[in-house]
């Protein structure tokens, strides 16, 4: 397992991780006010991902997505970080208009194949993400 | 740009291009000669936000800008008591904001079906809104990739994107190939065949560029309007290539670029009544649908007349709500047809500008909503809250005047 990150968007988080293998689209998947997931045919649906390690292969549908996210980086509901398989526009430029904006934001980060066999493996355990990539 | 020379609107909008491209691994920006914007959807503060900073730093846009729908109609919004004040202010204020940076008033999520805004083949533009993103890229054959909310005004600001992704031709070619088998020739004249089967394609395809193979060549523009809109809600699709009918697509070999498929997979009449049952999500069995919802992709004008000769003498169950949302050209031209007073008759509501899923149109506590869009389908129950079932145009208006669920299973055993 690879303890090192490829950072999009520099941060530190800390969290319990949640994977999934199918990817989410924030509009109509995700509840900014609550941070639920709320797309119903979602593996997730029903889960609060606010304050977790989002382990997810990238977004999918709508391109209102970011707009999702930023609101939910403004409510402190977004994900503490978003990690996904392919680097993911929608996500980081939510990440990076939460940082023009109101100057503070989350980070997102690219991870291999094989960290994707591991965390899919370790649902719940509490990750710690630094700014220069380093997992622990 | 970066250095301000364009003032400090573009600026701001610069910075995060030049962000953006690096992330991504482009070594060079491209100029665009068009952008269609998707952030006037009111989703809370923080879009509205984002646009009066850069309107207050001056913003206009550098090329011409169509806007995709925005949270209400904008006109008669009034009438409808269900759109609270609370949020029509905010919502207005965001579509105001656009319209004085320079954006055209479309507010249309088909933007590709109004001539003035529509590329032509090989054009770079910056388009969002995912259903329109793939319809222009795989149907006009015009170049962008699928831009998120507020990275599009700041590409309309600066006229440029990086150049990655669908913007260069080696990665448009197709890279999975999809085959129908089987489909009989009554059901390839449904409308609601290419809902349902760019719903599949787009769980298929994941995020490989699919071919089609065995579609004919008399599918209609609203026919691969449906089948974009669905493939882009059920899955990535921001290209896709039908062989023998998309422009970059005149055969197989051409539209893989002379390689061979990574992958193949034969689409049976199997998948495709599963992929028809997956557009329901009607848990409890409600039978008695009180709200009907056309229109995502808005209605053209050939869908409303279709809609017309369907509801002559009819009329909306009691108690029964019937939406369909269109564009304003579109919207005048059934005023001026007087269309729209046999609509409003039948018990019709229309409306232009918006639609059910980012407007607060739909009654609190409502049951059940049919609707004949896949991508309507997809979102209802987590946008909306509410079970969904998927059916024909003419099950929709069948449903609506005797307001118990029709559906017809005919064509697809």
């Amino acid at each position: 397992m690879e303890l090192s990150l490829k950072m999009l968007i520099e941060g530190e988080a800390a969290g319990p991780l949640v994977f999934t293998g199918q990817p989410l689209s924030f509009w109509g998947g995700y509840d900014s006010h609550s941070g639920e997931v709320i797309d119903r045919r979602h593996p997730l649906s029903g889960q609060n991902l606010a304050g977790k390690v989002l382990v997810l292969p990238g977004c999918r549908g709508s391109s209102s997505g970011s707009g999702v996210l930023l609101e939910a980086i403004r409510n402190r509901t977004a994900p503490a970080a978003i990690i996904t398989l392919e680097a993911d526009h929608i996500l980081c430029l939510a990440a990076l208009l939460a940082q023009e904006l109101y100057a503070r934001s989350i980070p997102i980060a690219v991870a291999s194949a094989a960290f994707f066999e591991w965390a899919a493996r370790h649902d719940g355990t509490t990750l710690v993400l630094k700014p220069d990539g380093a997992l622990y | 740009m970066l250095a301000g020379d364009n003032g400090p609107a573009v600026q701001v909008a610069m910075r995060i291009v030049v962000k953006m491209a690096g992330l991504f691994g482009a070594a060079s920006l491209l100029p665009v000669s068009r952008a269609h914007i998707d952030s006037g959807i009111y989703e809370g503060q923080s879009g509205l936000d984002f646009v009066e900073m850069l309107l207050a730093k001056g913003a206009r846009v550098a090329v011409p800008t169509s806007m995709n729908v925005v949270s209400l109609d904008l006109e008669r919004w009034q009438e409808n008591s269900r759109v609270p004040l609370s949020f029509a202010t905010p919502a207005r204020r965001l579509a105001q904001a656009y319209l004085k940076m320079g954006a055209k008033p479309t507010f249309t999520c088909a933007p590709y079906q109004l001539k003035e805004v529509t590329p032509r083949f090989g054009e770079q533009v910056a388009w969002a809104e995912s259903n329109a993103v793939a319809f222009v890229n795989s149907v006009v054959g015009a170049r962008t990739n699928k831009y998120g909310d507020f990275f599009d005004i700041c590409l309309a600001l600066t006229g440029r994107v990086p150049a990655y992704g669908l913007h260069l031709a080696e990665n448009r070619r197709g890279q999975i190939l999809l085959r129908l088998k089987d489909v009989p020739l009554a059901l390839l004249r449904q409308d609601a065949f290419y809902q349902v089967l760019g719903y599949l394609v787009g769980r298929l395809a994941g995020t490989a560029i699919p071919v089609i193979e065995g579609l004919p060549t008399f599918i209609t523009e609203d026919q691969l309007k449906a089948f974009s809109a669905a493939a882009a809600s059920s899955g990535t699709v921001a290209l896709f290539h039908i062989a023998g009918v998309t422009p970059e697509a005149p055969d197989l070999a051409t539209a893989f670029g002379g390689n061979p498929p990574g992958e193949v997979i034969d689409i049976t009449m199997d998948m495709l009544r599963r992929a028809r049952q997956e557009l329901s999500v009607n848990p409890d069995g409600h039978d008695r649908p009180d709200v009907i919802a056309l229109g995502s992709p808005h209605f053209s004008l050939a869908e409303c007349l279709e809609l017309a000769g369907l509801v002559e003498d009819r009329r909306v169950a009691p108690g029964l709500e019937f939406f369909v949302a269109t564009n304003r050209v579109v919207y005048q031209a059934l005023a001026a047809r007087g269309l729209l007073a046999k609509l409003t008759a039948f018990g019709a509501n229309v409306t232009q500008d918006t639609c059910v899923v980012v407007s607060p149109l739909i009654a609190p506590g409502a049951q059940l909503l049919m609707t004949n869009s896949a991508k309507y389908a997809y979102y209802a129950p987590g946008k909306l809250n509410m079970p969904v079932v998927f059916g024909t145009l003419a099950e929709c208006v069948d449903s609506a005047v005797s307001g118990r669920l029709v559906r017809d299973d005919t064509l697809w055993n």
